[in-house]
Parts: C-alpha cells; structure tokens; sequence
C-alpha cells in the first residue's frame, strides 16, 4: 500500500494530483491518501481529508512507501517505523505555506540518506514510475539525541533543587 | 535540609504536527517528573496513552495574524499556568509555547525554548523573539548557534 500525505494545516493539491494522475494512468488501485481541506476530489485513490493519529499512524505502519510534503512531523514519523518516505516541499511562492522553510527540511534529510526528494510534480512522477527502488531506512530511535535530552534534563535538575 | 529528590512539574507545549512529535521525542528529558502537555489538537492526547506522569490540555490554535484568537489562547493559557504553577515551561513552538514561556516566565518558572528542526536557515520569527526569555535558548542548527544565543545542543533526530 502507497500511503499519501499533507498534513493537517493546509491542503497541498499539487502532491495529491500528480499522485491521483500517476494512479490513473497506470492502473495502481492500493493508495490510500489524507489530503487535507480541499475541494479537490481525487478520481482514482482512496482519500480522507483528515485523520485521528492513532489512525494515521496506522496508516505508515501499513504502507510499503509514503508520498508526502516535506514536514517533519511526518517524515520523523515515517522514520520512526523505518519507511521508506519520497516527500516534495511546499512552495511559499504557490502559496502552499508561508515560506520555503521545507525546502530546506527535504534537502537536510536527502543530506543524511533518510529520504528521496521530488522538487517538482516532474520529478515526482519520475520517481513514482520508479516506486519500487525508493529506499527503505533503518529505523531511528523514537527519541532526541542524548545530547539534547541530556541537556534539558540537567537544566531541569539544576534549576529544581 | 534540601529535599534532594523534589520533582520538577513541567508545562510542555506546543503547536501541532512536527512541532508536537519533536515535542514528544524530548519527553525522556521530562521522566520522573509531572508533566502537563499543551496543545492545539484534541486528538493528541492519545500519544500519552498509558502514561500517569502526565496530564493534558487543549487549547486555541493561533497564528500571529488573528489578534482576537490571540487573546483568547493567551487566557487559556495564563489559567493553566495559575491552575498548574510548573516550575518549568518548555517549547518546540511555536506562538502558542512562546506565549506560555512569557507568560510562565512572569509567574517564575524557568523555561525552555527548543526552535523546531525545520528551521535549517534561520530560526523562527517566535524562537528569535524568545530569546530574552528562555533561560536555556536552543537551536537544532549549529550554524545556527551564536555566543549570545541561542546555542547548540543537539537535536531530535
């Protein structure tokens, strides 16, 4: 199962479309997509506009690869299971959110291998044809570094006594 | 005699989708001690299922640019702060958890600012105006991080 996400702040048509057309052209019948509150309707996927997390997270649990924007709630998530995740940023300039601030998340996590970036609908259907490679990862902790956790939990101790 | 082993009680806020989950991959920095989480979505709670530590509460959603859902976030907030007393506020952000770290910062609890690791290029408008506040200002970034603050600690991933 393909599993297709935007999050919950602000739909992202242009993922959710090229995907639906992807699905449509060949054929492929097992995407499930959150698409947000749009008036878009897909035509050949499976859709909810918003999910409960428990739900969602069953959802990555399920799926053989998710398609998603580039936010880090999403992508830790998905990594968090070990899933191999292709994620494409939202463009300020298009008006998908307020600045290019997941242009910058997509390519820091394509810099450390745990994910595949599309930087266009262009790129993303190339990518989709090639579905199959996308890279799945190791599973990362479900925690912070020890470093940051080490640092709060002092400052909390110092700070108590 | 100094009670060694007093327990922190700790208001842990936050925003919703990545702000939350890096909020909930801190959490081990807030074992042994009671923690009250603070969002925007109902539905989060159930990622605290289980735990008796910590408590839960919903309040407004807000961005900058709404003055009267501002306000009314700010009220939720201050209440449970007074309800609550935390002797500590932290936040990965972002207006909600800057309003709380002011506002906890007022009533005289410590606080804590962790920037969102989605800010690769420059920290967020909230995480640069914090600055003054937080008694410990991080960064994710390293490039990031500057004598003055805020400093670099690690991450959460």
């Amino acid at each position: 199962m393909i599993f297709v996400t935007v999050g919950h702040q602000m739909p992202f048509d242009r993922l959710v479309r090229t995907v639906d057309e992807w699905a449509g052209d060949t054929g492929r019948s097992d995407i499930f997509a959150q698409i947000g509150d749009t008036v878009f309707q897909p035509r050949f996927i499976s859709y909810d506009h918003r999910l409960a997390p428990k739900k969602f997270n069953q959802c990555i649990e399920k799926a053989d690869a998710i398609i998603a924007h580039a936010g880090t709630g999403t992508i830790l998530t998905a990594l968090e299971m070990g899933k191999p995740i292709l994620v494409m940023p939202r463009r300020a300039k298009l008006l998908e959110t307020r600045n290019d601030h997941q242009v910058a998340t997509a390519r820091y996590f394509r810099e450390i291998g745990k994910t595949t970036v599309a930087m266009n609908e262009n790129e993303l259907r190339s990518i989709l044809d090639d579905i199959k490679t996308l890279k799945s990862n190791d599973l990362i902790s479900s925690h912070a570094s020890t470093d940051l956790i080490s640092a709060i939990k002092n400052f909390i101790i110092e700070n108590n006594k | 005699m100094r009670l060694r082993n007093k327990k922190a009680k700790i208001l842990a806020v936050s925003s919703g989708g990545g702000h939350w989950i890096e909020l909930i991959r801190l959490s081990p920095a807030f074992q042994d001690n009671c923690t009250i989480y603070v969002t925007v979505n109902e539905s989060y709670q159930t990622y605290l299922d289980g735990d008796r530590n910590t408590r839960f509460y919903c309040v407004g959603d807000v961005t900058r640019w709404n003055k009267i859902k501002w306000m009314l976030t700010a009220f939720q907030i201050l209440w449970i702060l007074i309800k609550e007393r935390p002797t500590c506020v932290i936040s990965t952000g972002a207006l909600p958890g800057y309003m709380a770290l002011r506002l906890g910062k007022l009533l005289g609890a410590n606080t804590i600012w962790v920037d969102s690791i989605a800010n690769v290029e420059e920290l967020s408008e909230s995480g640069r105006r914090i600055g003054n506040h937080a008694d410990l200002w991080l960064t994710q970034w390293q490039h990031l991080a500057k004598p003055e603050g805020p400093e670099f600690r690690g991450s959460v991933i």
